[in-house]
């Protein structure tokens, strides 16, 4: 079938397969490979985007799905200037990551739950990134990222 | 990990959804969300020929108060019922419950009327609506029909919708005794629960206490009869037959039961 999925607001048109997964169709049709393809059993979170401004796992939703909806990944984080989103700073800051394989999941979740609760308290943010694993098991230093992107005032809602 | 081919067919109306499931016959599956049937399809235990997406039937996403009821659309998404404040208000048993399902991501796309039409014994809310005596109701090509939640989950990951039939809106009974509680007890937040326990005044259920989510009718009984909660709670296991799996025994499951009703009555009781 035709899909034409918006992705970090450029418009991707492609014939797919129906039971094309939209973290395939990020990867592979898109060409963005920021979006990691982890567990592939919606538990790890490595494959988080945003779908019309919320986190999903995107090895759990067709590309069909999502057609003619707005995609972003972590590569559609930072402004057209190249500046910095909030979450990417606060990563960088705080060093947010070991390895870096579960990191573009963990922004995007953190981008999602900063749009819902820009101000969230610590216990917020580890309950809010549940659905990522990372698997250095750095959670602290995530944690500490996110709320620094918090404090920094510029919430995901720009992503969204 | 990818699906098994199929076809995806979109439904644009509720009619369009019930005749492309006519057409595709034993073959079909509804699409809502997602999340429980396409991890199911990557491990082939699920096959469908043509899967029917209803996800975009905005007509069948609403949360409202009508007559004695709340009336929930059965596309309505974990997160819009764990956000509710008329849910809040009225059953904050629900909206509880939605947000303790799988995670934020989970709950962006899942929804309550997929999770209820899977009939899996270890999701929560087919337990939760049981507690809360709701009542389903299915539109197939000869019109709507209601069933009892008692009467709804039928077998392993079976329920009584016929082949075509479209779970369409949930009805819950403004609850007679306001006190709830949900215990859920997992190895990580994303689980499923190793076991559950809904209570809603004298009304109990158990999440993954054998091949269908059930209520616990030996707790119930001595509730009834006037026991309190540590003597209702030793009826837990009563009649259930829960599986051992990697999670927990048999006997543990059991224990976990007897030990969560008994959690979950006094803190019910706590919010009468």
């Amino acid at each position: 079938m035709k899909v034409a999925i918006s992705v970090n607001g450029r418009q991707v048109e492609a014939e797919v397969e129906d039971r094309l997964l939209l973290a395939h169709f990020v990867r592979e049709q898109a060409g963005l490979t920021a979006t990691n393809i982890g567990c592939d059993t919606t538990s790890c979170g490595a494959c988080t985007v945003l779908l019309d401004g919320e986190s999903v796992k995107s090895c759990t939703v067709l590309a069909a799905q999502a057609d003619g909806h707005e995609v972003t990944t972590c590569e559609g984080l930072a402004g057209a200037d190249g500046r910095w989103h909030a979450v990417q700073q606060g990563f960088h800051a705080e060093h947010g990551l070991q390895c870096g394989f579960c990191t573009p999941g963990m922004m995007m979740a953190a981008v999602s739950l900063l749009a819902e609760n820009p101000d969230p308290t610590e216990e917020e943010v580890r309950t809010g990134l549940e659905g990522n694993l990372c698997r250095c098991t750095g959670y602290h230093n995530i944690v500490r990222a996110v709320l620094a992107a918090a404090r920094d005032g510029q919430p995901a809602a720009e992503a969204s | 990990m990818i699906p098994a081919p199929f076809f995806y067919r979109r439904a644009g109306t509720v009619e369009e959804a019930l005749d492309l499931a006519a057409g595709a016959g034993d073959d079909g599956k509804y699409l809502a969300g997602g999340h429980s049937l396409l991890p199911l399809m990557k491990l082939r235990f699920a096959v469908p020929e043509v899967l029917i997406d209803i996800g975009r039937l905005a007509e069948l996403s609403y949360i409202r108060a009508e007559d004695g009821h709340i009336a929930v659309g059965a596309l309505t998404r974990h997160h819009d019922l764990e956000h509710s404040e008329l849910l809040a208000a009225e059953l904050p048993l629900l909206a509880h419950a939605a947000g303790l399902v799988g995670d934020p991501q989970v709950r962006h796309r899942g929804t309550i009327g997929g999770s209820l039409a899977h009939g899996d014994a270890a999701s929560d809310l087919p337990a939760v609506a049981l507690a809360l005596d709701a009542t389903l109701v299915a539109r197939g090509p000869s019109g709507s029909r209601e069933i009892a939640a008692t009467e709804f989950f039928s077998g392993l990951f079976e329920t009584a919708l016929e082949p075509g039939e479209l779970l369409t809106e949930i009805r819950i009974p403004k609850p007679a005794q306001r006190g709830w509680s949900f215990q859920k007890f997992t190895k990580r937040a994303i689980d499923w629960a190793i076991v559950g326990v809904v209570v809603q005044g004298g009304q109990v259920a158990l999440v993954n206490m054998g091949s269908v989510p059930m209520r616990a009718a030996g707790v119930e009984r001595a509730l009834a009869a006037g026991a309190g909660p540590a003597d209702a709670a030793a009826h837990a296991a009563e009649g259930a037959s829960p599986v051992a799996d990697l999670g927990a025994s048999t006997a543990y499951r059991e224990h976990l039961a007897r030990v969560l009703t008994a959690r979950a009555l006094a803190e019910a009781a706590s919010r009468n």
